[in-house]
């Protein structure tokens, strides 16, 4: 613990921007998983233990994408769909067998497509770390606001992933596909009874929550470096915001990715030996005092 | 027999603690020592976290904190004590037991899938606690300079072939004693919880005081076999409370059976057969797992005792 070093951090400005910079980055990333984890629970009612794979394997392909078309935004958008189309075929091929069995039953599944592709990422990329690297025009001096760095192309990646934030929540609720999607959620069985086709639906669910995690893994692959196993702290802090936020709510998903961002860039400087330690804390206090989440609707 | 099912589990667990014990005295094959004493650890580990899985219906994400809590607290009991070995592991158990039960009042009132995230969080929680507290767990690295080696009545865990023995034991002792606790009134009143909390409820079950017992009787018997897993690799690691830890224990007990009550004890020689097996031919044991796993989760749809079980409907459990 430095709690002084904390109290001297939070008196700067310089300290509290460059730190509030990475929170947000840290905290809008891992919105842009949890939203997908929270909207399959909500729909399907299956915890997607397979989703930190969604992510990382995003990564992986806009690593290739990248060095095969040269464009960084092409790269994003192939990491993007390509998880979109692998979760339908995850959906459909693996997924739809485990409907209405045991909860350990469907861990079990989706676990082994972790184990699975872990080691495909192994095969086909190879072991070792790999570094995408800044695209080129944000290759600049960072700027200096209020006398705190911020690198520019954090600036934009946490501007496009608040951006897929709003888009997600007004389709959510204003589109017809996001109403039905809602209507899904509460219930499944009168939404098919009044003919809509649920499993499309379903399908239809899984490709946008991989493709919210692929979009993920190749806007944090020029941050963070890629390598097999990356999708797994993901997910278990994927899991922490869907649980605080409450399982099944968007908004609550945003509310505690930020939180948990905040958390881990301020909690570096503060205790950098526990920062894990009190985002666990914070879920348990959470489950106890509030079980349905912050957001959650109880059961 | 029918009438002494006590007696059929004690005369099955002589049988089979006789047999591996004079199998050394025939062949010695260290491959095979080994594999029983990891074995012992981890079918103590599954078999435990199954009282809760299997038969309450509480699925517990965090099983694998008491296996590690086990492990650390008999390591750090030996290295910084004079106690004696016995003495030093029913003190380890005593405290991991201990730490079941106050993680336990706090999570059993949870419903199903909040208490499985509570159980993760508190595993995650003791997981940082050992990774940032260099100065007594040596952190990341894990508790290292060995277990110092002390006699237990005159018989001294020194070589693999007294460890094997002596693991081999704890294990057929400690399975009896979860068998026992299975078959007893306590263990088919947690089986009515499982399937209809609200009537066992009507019925008179404190609800929340049943679980907490299973929860501590599973927490106790999974630092058993945290014992038993220090005395293995001669210390303890943050692996051993890591959550992909707490996954085996749940392969195992889906992959060996949820209903049976060996069938975790399968499991656990399945994976630990499948590790041997495959890490021999191809690095990408992952994979292999992972397709094993597919088959058998998609294939049976359910453990191998409860597949065969289910299959000749002739023979009861």
């Amino acid at each position: 613990m430095n709690l002084d070093a904390l109290g001297a951090c939070l008196a700067t400005s310089a300290c509290v921007v460059t730190q509030t910079t990475s929170g947000l980055i840290v905290g809008m990333l891992l919105f842009l998983v949890a939203a997908g984890v929270t909207l399959i629970f909500g729909v399907l009612k299956i915890v997607n233990f397979a989703h930190g794979t969604f992510y990382m394997l995003g990564g992986y392909v806009a690593y290739t994408a990248l060095g095969a078309t040269d464009s960084y935004t092409l790269a994003v958008l192939s990491g993007a769909f390509a998880m979109a189309l692998f979760g339908v075929l995850f959906e459909r091929l693996l997924i739809s067998r485990v409907y209405g069995s045991n909860v350990l039953m469907q861990l079990l599944v989706c676990y082994a497509a972790v184990l699975i592709f872990d080691d495909v990422v192994k095969i086909v990329w190879g072991p070792e770390f790999h570094a995408m690297g800044m695209p080129p025009a944000f290759q600049v001096p960072p700027l200096f606001i209020a006398g705190g760095v911020v690198p520019p192309f954090y600036a934009v990646l946490i501007g496009i992933a608040a951006l897929i934030a709003i888009v997600l929540g007004l389709g959510l609720s204003m589109t017809r596909l996001g109403k039905t999607v809602r209507a899904a959620a509460i219930n499944p069985q009168m939404v098919s009874a009044l003919g809509v086709n649920t499993t499309a639906l379903f399908a239809i669910v899984f490709a946008i929550g991989g493709g919210l995690a692929g979009l993920a893994g190749a806007l944090a692959a020029p941050v963070r470096s890629l390598s097999p196993g990356m999708g797994f702290s993901i997910l278990i802090e994927s899991f922490i915001v869907t649980v605080i936020g409450g399982m099944g709510s968007i908004a609550g998903a945003l509310v505690a990715a930020l939180v948990i961002g905040l958390v881990r860039g301020f909690g570096t400087i503060g205790f950098p030996q526990f920062t894990d330690g009190m985002i666990y804390i914070v879920m348990i206090v959470i489950l106890l005092l509030r079980p349905q989440g912050l957001f959650g609707r109880r059961a | 027999m029918k009438g002494h099912p006590a007696l059929r589990d004690l005369a099955i667990a002589a049988i089979v603690l006789i047999v591996v014990l004079a199998v050394p005295a025939f062949h010695r094959s260290p491959a095979f020592e080994d594999f029983i004493i990891r074995l012992s650890a981890m079918a103590l580990f599954a078999s435990s976290l199954n009282l809760l899985v299997g038969n309450t219906g509480m699925v517990s994400f965090g099983h694998g904190m008491f296996y590690g809590f086990g492990a650390y607290a008999f390591a750090l009991t030996m290295q910084m004590t004079e106690l004696s070995l016995p003495v030093a592991a029913v003190l380890a158990v005593a405290l991991t037991t201990f730490a079941a039960l106050c993680v336990g009042a706090i999570c059993v009132r949870l419903s199903t899938d909040y208490f499985a995230f509570i159980t993760l969080a508190f595993q995650m929680l003791f997981f940082s606690i050992i990774i940032s507290w260099q100065s007594l767990t040596g952190g990341d690295q894990g508790l290292r300079g060995g277990i110092p080696r002390r006699e237990i009545f005159g018989f001294e865990i020194g070589s693999q072939l007294r460890l094997y023995q002596f693991c081999a034991v704890v294990a057929v002792l400690g399975l009896l004693a979860l068998r026992h606790i299975t078959t007893s009134p306590f263990g088919q009143t947690l089986r009515m919880i499982r399937d209809n909390e609200n009537r066992a409820s009507f019925l008179g079950v404190v609800l929340w005081r049943a679980r907490l017992q299973a929860f501590t009787i599973a927490g106790a018997f999974a630092g058993i076999g945290g014992v038993l897993a220090a005395l293995f690799v001669s210390g303890a690691y943050p692996e051993l409370a890591d959550w992909p830890n707490s996954g085996q224990a749940i392969f195992a007990v889906m992959l060996g059976g949820i209903d049976s009550f060996l069938g975790p004890v399968l499991g656990a020689m399945i994976l630990l057969a499948l590790n041997d097996v495959v890490t021999r031919f191809t690095e990408y044991y992952g994979l292999v797992l992972g397709l094993v796993i597919l088959a058998f989760a998609l294939g049976l749809r359910r453990g191998v005792l409860d597949f065969i079980r289910l299959a000749r409907p002739g023979r009861a459990k």
